[in-house]
């Protein structure tokens, strides 16, 4: 192809050509021009956002729904820094995404020239690398590389800084140069085959085995596999958070999600199991709880692509490092059908004894939209959540049963991140219902990209529980702080349905009443002309559980509502 | 290689084993780079997110130009450390990091140490550099410098047994470190 005339900005769009990419998300300034003008020619279709913020969470959306990076494109300084949330986000939850942010030129570097930031340095803890060029023929290398880096080992975003003398200057490099990376080994060697060995024997002597999958599970495509392990050795499967969708929630040996609002029967299977095998999990701190307390009786397993992860938050007693699918694969002919009988037993014992419920007295609840939620959509639908008590009541009745159709931010725990998030997965599958179920303080944190959704005719389902406070955060005031509520009233909450509809194109729908609940959903997923938004007015003190306190031992999981009597201690962990 | 087996029903050893890694050190890491910009700002990130303080840090060429050397010392405890080592070996810049023992390794140090001594103390000044090994590389009426290299512990040695002078000013490398024999640094 000719190069002849080319500028860097149009160089870098050929790159983004060449890795497949459809669609960028930004919005543009004086420092990223060139990059935006270049985009004009290309076929790659440019979603430009209300805010930075939803531009990297739309990415993240798409990242998460399609396992490729998927590229945000800002300008310097303000443009810059409000994307930093979500890439924040997608670190934390390791999903592939490559950065390109505009920069003042490179002579005026740390002069605090206007619109410059130090974006190379303040991005430098919530990337997995970074780059700022320096000249306009290394472009091509480094989005090649960043590419690369961002999308294999342990996924996570990648920055480029690129200033705007080389966006715009004349490019006379190669577009396809070689990779420089000689420190860069993701590691997809074959497991070690004594860790096999001894996780097998581990295996055979287990009569009480719980597979714990992650998230890493998904982002491997081990769903099949997994399947095939748990089913081959008749074990039970729990998911965290983000591993929903890693086996499907409604077969029998699935105990749906585990940790600290998880189901009682999977925390229970957690205290009782002689063995846990993690697939892909970080053993996260609101899955094991007190540290030293978990499965401590237990053979514990941590299968993981990185091995930094091993003995970080537990110690195992068998460690094996690799990619979830391989590895599942290796072990799978090592295995047989473990005499899992009285153990699955007694797990549907306490399925029986402590099933995920909620009280229909009083108020509209959340839990039973979720649950026709889940019903209506038969729990095909992309979910995506923001995050509070609606993140984890979708996560209890919310059954995920296809891989890569639950889009959630757990490490960061960002609220915002629901909205925009499902524009970008209903960019990547426009064959797939999608909805945003979000809480009434996160949506307005990013609901400005209605706009964005409308005019891209996105049919972007979205579910507002309103229960007009920071519920998750009253929550713990209720339950830990007697009770004081400190900032968590939302008062001042708009009228969401009629706020929807001031945009074009956009329906709103009120649902007030459980009798309406069927009604008004069926409503929702009737309407394909573009976004809609549903409000849901719910019931404002209703509390999730069960829970295990932030730093307490799975043993003491509070599986229902304490007698207003029982004074809790504020909990010790983290958060 | 990544399988650790923990007996059972042995807390006393495993509490020994906490005690030993919870221990603090000093260790002298030897990282090895590309040559890139930004390098040694993720490394220090990674020192900084964990409350670790780097006692000293040498950057040097190596004999390929395309990579640099970073010599570390830090003390810390030992499951802290592997925690760092592990994070170090993640940054894509990081060719490799090693945590150098004394036993199996060589480490020097230099040491300038400026101090203020008259014409009849000077005896004594040059009696302590030659017990050391050091070396006079300035002199005045009114002062002297001392140069003094070797392993850490000598180095320190020499500076307490100069503190009968005024010491006006000293300035230390920092640690080097190279494996011996076969084994790579
Ligand atoms: C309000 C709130 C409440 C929460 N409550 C809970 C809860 O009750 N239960 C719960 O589970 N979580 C909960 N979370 C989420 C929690 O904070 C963590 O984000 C989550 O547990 C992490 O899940 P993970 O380890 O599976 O995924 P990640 O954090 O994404 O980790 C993925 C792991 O997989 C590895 N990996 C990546 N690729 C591969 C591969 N190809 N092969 C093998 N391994 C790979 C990675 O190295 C990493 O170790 C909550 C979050 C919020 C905001
Ligand atoms: C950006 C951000 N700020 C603050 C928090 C702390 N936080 C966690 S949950 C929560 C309440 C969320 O309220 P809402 O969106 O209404 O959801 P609800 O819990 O009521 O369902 C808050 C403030 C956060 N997670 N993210
Ligand atoms: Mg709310």
């Amino acid at each position: 192809m000719n190069n002849e005339g080319m500028t860097g900005g149009e160089a870098l769009v050929r790159c983004l050509e060449n890795q497949g990419i459809e669609y960028v998300f930004g919005l543009s300034g004086g420092a990223a021009l060139p990059m935006f003008d270049a985009l004009v020619d290309s076929k790659i279709k440019l979603i430009l956002v209300r805010h930075e913020q939803g531009a990297a969470h739309m990415a993240d959306g798409m990242a998460r729904v399609t396992g490729k990076p998927s590229v945000v494109i800002v300008t310097s300084g303000p443009g810059a820094m409000n994307t930093i949330t979500g890439i924040l986000t997608a670190h934390m939850d390791s999903v592939p995404m490559v950065v390109l942010t505009g920069q003042t030129i490179s002579s005026m570097l740390g002069k605090d020239a206007f619109q410059e930031a130090d974006v190379f340095g303040t991005t430098m803890p919530v990337v997995k690398h970074s780059y700022l060029v320096k000249n306009t023929n290394e472009i091509p290398r480094m989005v090649r590389e960043a590419f690369h880096i961002s999308a294999t080992g342990r996924p996570g975003p990648v920055l480029i800084d690129i200033p705007k003398d080389f966006s715009s200057g004349p490019f006379t490099g190669d577009l396809f140069p070689e990779m420089d990376l000689p420190g860069y080994k993701p590691d997809a060697s074959d497991p070690d085959e004594d860790a096999l060995t001894q996780i097998a024997a581990a295996l055979s002597q287990s009569e009480r085995p719980v597979i714990l999958a992650g998230h890493g599970a998904l982002i491997a495509n081990a769903q099949d596999a997994l399947l095939a392990l748990a089913e081959k050795l008749q074990a039970p499967v729990t998911t965290t958070l983000l591993g929903k969708g890693a086996f499907p929630e409604n077969h029998p040996l699935s105990l749906g999600m585990l940790g600290m609002h998880g189901t009682a029967y999977a925390n229970k299977a957690m205290v009782n199991c002689d063995l846990v095998m993690s697939i892909g999990s970080r053993y996260d701190d609101r899955i094991i709880g007190k540290a030293p307390e978990f499965c401590k009786k237990a053979v514990r397993i941590h299968v993981d692509i990185d091995s930094a992860e091993f003995g970080r938050m537990i110690a195992c007693h068998h460690y094996c490092h690799g990619d979830a699918r391989v590895v599942i694969e290796h072990l799978l002919p090592l295995v047989g059908k473990l005499p899992t009988d009285p153990w699955l037993a007694q797990i549907n014992d306490f399925k029986r004894k402590y099933p995920l419920g909620y009280k229909k007295r009083g108020g509209l609840k959340m839990q039973q939209i979720l649950d026709s939620l889940d019903r209506l959509t038969e729990s095909r639908a992309i979910i995506t959540t923001d995050v509070g008590q609606h993140q984890m009541w979708a996560a209890q009745f919310c059954k995920t049963i296809e891989p890569h159709t639950w889009l959630s931010s757990g490490g960061a725990g960002t609220m915002g991140y629901g909205f925009p998030a499902a524009i970008g997965a209903a960019f990547a599958r426009p064959d797939k219902q999608v909805w945003a179920v979000v809480g009434d303080g996160g949506f307005q944190m990013t609901m400005a990209e209605l706009a964005t959704a409308a005019i891209n005719k996105l049919p972007v389902k979205v579910l507002i529980l309103n229960n007009r406070y920071l519920g998750m955060v009253r929550q713990w005031q209720t339950l830990f702080y007697d009770d004081r509520k400190s900032g968590v009233d939302l008062e001042g909450n708009p009228d969401f349905a009629r706020l929807a509809e001031c945009y074009e194109g956009v329906k709103g729908f009120t649902l007030k009443r459980a009798a309406d609940i069927d009604k008004v959903l069926q409503k929702a997923i009737d309407y394909n002309d573009g976004p809609c938004v549903v409000e849901a007015i719910v019931e404002k003190q209703d509390n999730v559980f069960p829970m295990i306190p932030a730093g307490a031992a799975l043993e003491d999981m509070l599986i229902d509502e304490p007698k207003s009597t029982t004074k809790l201690e504020k909990p010790t962990g983290s958060t | 290689m990544n399988t650790h087996v923990l007996q059972s029903n042995e807390a006393v050893v495993a509490q020994e084993k906490d005690k030993m890694m919870s221990e603090e050190r000093t260790h002298t890491l030897s990282v090895y780079v590309a040559n890139r910009p930004g390098v040694l700002a993720r490394i220090s990130q990674v020192f900084s997110r964990r409350g670790f303080n780097i006692d000293s840090l040498v950057v040097s060429p190596t004999i390929d130009g395309r990579y640099s050397r970073m010599t570390i010392a830090a003390k810390g405890s030992y499951d802290g450390l592997e925690q760092i080592i592990l994070q170090l070996g993640k940054l894509i810049d990081v060719i490799h990091c090693i945590d150098h023992a004394n036993d199996v390794s060589v480490i020097r140090e230099l040491a300038l140490v400026k101090i203020r001594v008259e014409a009849e103390a000077r005896g004594e000044a040059f009696q302590i550099c030659e017990h050391f090994g050091a070396k006079t590389v300035d002199l005045t009426d009114h002062s002297m410098i001392i140069m003094v290299t070797g392993h850490s512990d000598k180095v320190d040695a020499c500076i307490d047994m100069l503190r009968k002078f005024e010491l006006v000013e000293m300035v230390r490398t920092g640690k080097v470190v190279m494996a011996r024999g076969e084994e790579i640094t």
